[in-house]
């Protein structure tokens, strides 16, 4: 038995400033398995690959590959392939000016007897290695004429070829249609077979039934277990990743008592991004608190996202007030009073280096118009307002706002959108990485707006937090909205709802 | 989907050479007169072009990592006094003193690869760096106007004034009745050689696709094992090489040192690459297209001097109006790719 084990990582400690990304982390590789590693977004699965590929440096624990006497510490990702690793990354690592043939062979191209590259060859045996896999491209075409999906089968063709022993898809399918999903399985048995260990890293709860023999947990940065598919239902799974324990989930009730409205205010039918969600309906009425829920990367970003006009709808329509809404950009759906507030408050809501007043008045700003400035008192008043209402805790309002916390950076983007008086508001992840006291005051600010009449979509991915202020769930798996669910919710049941399949 | 579609980088290089062609046979037909037809002035213009077809060739190199090399023309300026002082002046002999510049250019080049390569500092400002170091050492060495005389230094005069004559069939008879054989200059063999070389060198060698690659994508490159930081540095050192060798042939047509010499070629070299096909942004383009980039930029001076009557001036002009077109081009077809996703 001991020999079958390919690959053992023990204790893996690393820390990045600020956050401890993996913690006593684990994962043992056999021989033609394929090892599903599942956890949440931020759970420390690519960092765990990371280190093993040589990308990252870790702090403490110890990697033994089988064959090599002593510790492995890869310092690049040339190293890890060397001793037999490959790695197909979510992101393609591929060039797309280069020829799909080149792609497959660059670094280690064919010669000729002068040492010059071999084209004909090279072509010939890139056309082998697209066809065995069942893809029909011309290999010498540059990369960038092909799709997303291709350029994907293609980044995994050439880890493939490159004999390895260990190989490791990091999010390979989120790009992929069901038939190419079917050719990458189909590739993923035959590797099997041949003796290749493979970790799967995805969030398609699915596919981990489909073709894992074994699954390793992880939970912010520490090894949760790892379990044979068979003795680990999807219900369980979730559990184990959301960190709940299962059985003694205690039943938390919604504050009813609510008084329905029957305006509706946003109501929006067969919505879709390509590729990232499929088409949707949904409504919501006056005053209502919707939330929508399942794991990370199941789409409930990407539905909101949709509604609000940040990614462009394809396909449907969209009511606002019983008017169509059609939202080229972010700009139409403010302008019909929404308000989104991204989960990436970073990247996508606040600016930095602008103050705590000017960072609130911002939407209000773009909604009338950069020609009609608000008077300075007026701005000052404003941001005084919120800052009480809030309680924002910062030094003055013209303090920037990457000096406060990220609990009060938050408020102030929360405060912007109140500020333009939205009849729809979208909180997504409002309460992440902020304490619980902080928390609380959030949930009780948007129940607040609500009893005022404002319509809010909420996301979170502590469930408890949405049983307590939700009315009504939206369950998404996959990329698709799969069901609503509304009444007598309990964490069981969403968390059934979450995980589907068998487990209803 | 598939077979049918044609690359659209190879119709940017056919474009570029029937433009080449279009505009040539437009000069024969309006300047027949004055003898543009005639096979020599083509000759004149790839004898006159010798030097920046060397340095074109080296920038495209830098160009398809998404790098830029300006110091070139400050290069060829401190090459040439260089040249004109110690064989001019001081009477040294030319070989010794021609493989001295060689070794300049590598030795000039190493170090602004090393700057780019492994200390990520922006190639612009590397350049420019250079090109002021260069610029500087040409009036140190001297600020006078200096030129090699067949007295001085009759070996490199000879070289200089070397005619290689073609076959007499693609030459006229002139209206005395003497036939005239066209010849060229050894500068323009070189030039030659040095594009063929680097052609082969981009097409068919680990070196010149890594320098697509890292062009294409660097951390793709970074990724699939390729030594980034090391192609760079190749890249650069071959820039500043192929330019020594541009600065030689330079010299060979002007005989010359002057410190304003070649002044506002790094910005020539960089346009005929893009007229050629190049991307500023990396990873497109050959050599090929940047010899058809000079060629093109030296028929439109042969042009303008054709007319006599227009300024000079309007030769800038000309080339500016074709940038424009070339870029424009270049991004629409970038877009009907986008488009066709």
């Amino acid at each position: 038995m001991e020999d079958q084990i390919l690959l053992t990582m023990r204790n893996i400690c690393k820390a990045f400033p600020g956050v401890k990304a993996l913690d006593n982390a684990e994962i043992t590789l056999r021989k033609g398995e394929i090892h599903a590693l599942m956890g949440e977004n931020g759970a420390g699965k690519s960092t765990l690959i990371k280190v093993l590929t040589g990308v990252h440096q870790f702090d403490s624990g110890e990697i033994r590959l089988q064959g090599i006497d002593g510790p492995v510490i890869n310092r690049s990702t040339l190293e890890a392939q060397k001793i037999g690793i490959a790695t197909v990354y979510q992101e393609i690592n591929l060039c797309p000016n280069l020829s799909v043939a080149e792609n497959l062979f660059i670094g280690r191209e064919p010669k000729t007897r002068f040492g010059l590259v071999d084209w004909r060859t090279m072509n010939k045996k890139a056309k082998k290695i697209m066809d065995d896999l069942g893809i029909d491209v011309d290999v010498t075409l540059t990369l960038e004429n092909y799709s997303l999906a291709v350029q994907q089968m293609i980044a995994i063709a050439r880890a493939v070829d490159m004999d390895c022993r260990i190989l490791i898809l990091d999010e390979p399918t989120s790009s992929l249609d069901d038939g190419e999903v079917a050719k990458l399985f189909k590739l993923m048995l035959r590797l099997k077979e041949e003796g290749v260990g493979i970790i799967f890293i995805t969030h398609f709860l699915e596919q981990v039934y489909m073709v894992c023999d074994r699954i390793t947990v992880l939970r912010n940065g520490r090894f949760v277990g790892e379990y044979g598919v068979a003795e680990l239902p999807r219900v369980k799974l979730v559990a184990a990743m959301l960190g709940k324990d299962f059985d003694d989930l205690a039943s938390i009730k919604p504050e009813g008592g609510e008084t329905k409205s029957s305006e509706v205010v946003v109501e929006a039918k067969g919505l879709s991004h390509k590729g990232k969600i499929k088409p949707f309906d949904f409504m919501i009425r006056k005053g209502e608190v919707v939330g929508v829920t399942g794991l990370l990367g199941s789409g409930r970003s990407e539905m909101v996202r949709c509604i609000y006009g940040a990614d462009r709808a394809q396909t449907g329509t969209l009511k606002m007030k019983g008017r169509e809404l059609k939202a080229k950009a972010p700009i139409d759906s403010i302008k019909a009073g929404m308000g989104f507030l991204p989960d990436d408050r970073k990247a996508e809501g606040l600016i930095g280096e602008l103050s705590v007043r000017e960072n609130i008045i911002l939407a209000m700003q773009a909604r009338e118009g950069v020609f009609k400035t608000l008077p300075s008192a007026k701005q000052n008043e404003l941001a005084d307002k919120f800052i009480e209402m809030l309680q924002i805790k910062t030094a003055s309002r013209e303090t920037p706002v990457n000096q406060l916390s990220g609990g009060n950076q938050q408020k102030v983007i929360l405060a912007r959108w109140l500020c333009t008086h939205p009849d729809f508001l979208i909180l997504d992840e409002p309460t992440r990485g902020i304490d619980v006291g902080t928390k609380t005051e959030f949930q009780k600010l948007i129940l607040k707006f609500a009893s005022e009449g404002m319509s809010v979509v909420f996301i979170s991915s502590e469930i408890e937090e949405m049983l307590r202020t939700c009315s009504r769930m939206c369950v998404m798996r996959d990329g698709t909205k799969v069901d609503e669910i509304e009444g007598e919710m309990t964490q069981h049941s969403v968390m059934a709802a979450i995980a589907g399949g068998e487990a209803r | 989907m598939k077979k049918t579609r044609v690359n659209s980088n190879s119709v940017l290089l056919l474009i570029t050479i029937g433009l080449f062609a279009a505009m040539y046979a437009a000069g024969c037909v309006i300047y027949a007169d004055k003898g543009f037809g005639h096979f020599q002035t083509f000759l004149n213009v790839l004898i006159t072009n010798a030097g920046l077809i060397c340095v074109a060739c080296g920038m495209t190199c830098v160009m398809l990592t998404g790098g830029i090399d300006i110091s070139v023309g400050s290069l060829i300026a401190m090459d040439c006094m260089l040249l004109a002082y110690s064989m001019g002046v001081k009477g040294y002999p030319c070989v010794p003193m021609l493989a001295f510049v060689l070794v300049i250019g590598i030795v000039f080049g190493f170090v602004q690869g090393f700057l780019v390569a492994y200390l990520e500092i922006q190639p612009f400002i590397v350049t420019m760096a250079g090109m002021f170091f260069a610029r500087g050492m040409t009036a140190v060495i001297s600020t006078a106007q200096l030129s090699i005389t067949q007295k001085s230094n009759p070996q490199y005069y000879g070289w200089a004034n070397a005619k290689i004559e073609l076959p007499a069939f693609l030459g006229y008879t002139n209206n005395k009745g003497a036939v005239i054989v066209p010849f060229i200059r050894p500068t323009v063999v070189i030039a030659l050689a040095v594009v063929a070389i680097i052609f082969v060198v981009l097409r068919y060698t680990k070196f010149g696709r890594s320098l697509y690659a890292v062009g294409g994508s660097e951390s793709s490159a970074k990724m699939m094992g390729l030594d980034v930081r090391r192609t760079k540095l190749k890249a650069y050192v071959l820039s500043s090489f192929l330019c020594s060798i541009g600065g030689i042939c330079y010299s060979l047509n002007t005989m010359a040192g002057a410190v304003q010499q070649a002044k506002g070629f790094e910005m020539e070299a960089i346009a005929s690459s893009v007229i050629g096909g190049t991307l500023l942004t990396g990873g497109v383009g050959n050599v090929i297209g940047s010899l058809f980039g000079v060629l093109i930029n030296g028929t439109i001076n042969t042009l303008v001097i054709s007319n006599g009557k227009l300024l000079s001036s309007w030769a800038n002009i000309a080339t500016a109006a074709l940038l424009c077109f070339f870029i424009i081009l270049q991004s629409v077809f970038a877009l009907i790719k986008e488009r066709k996703k």
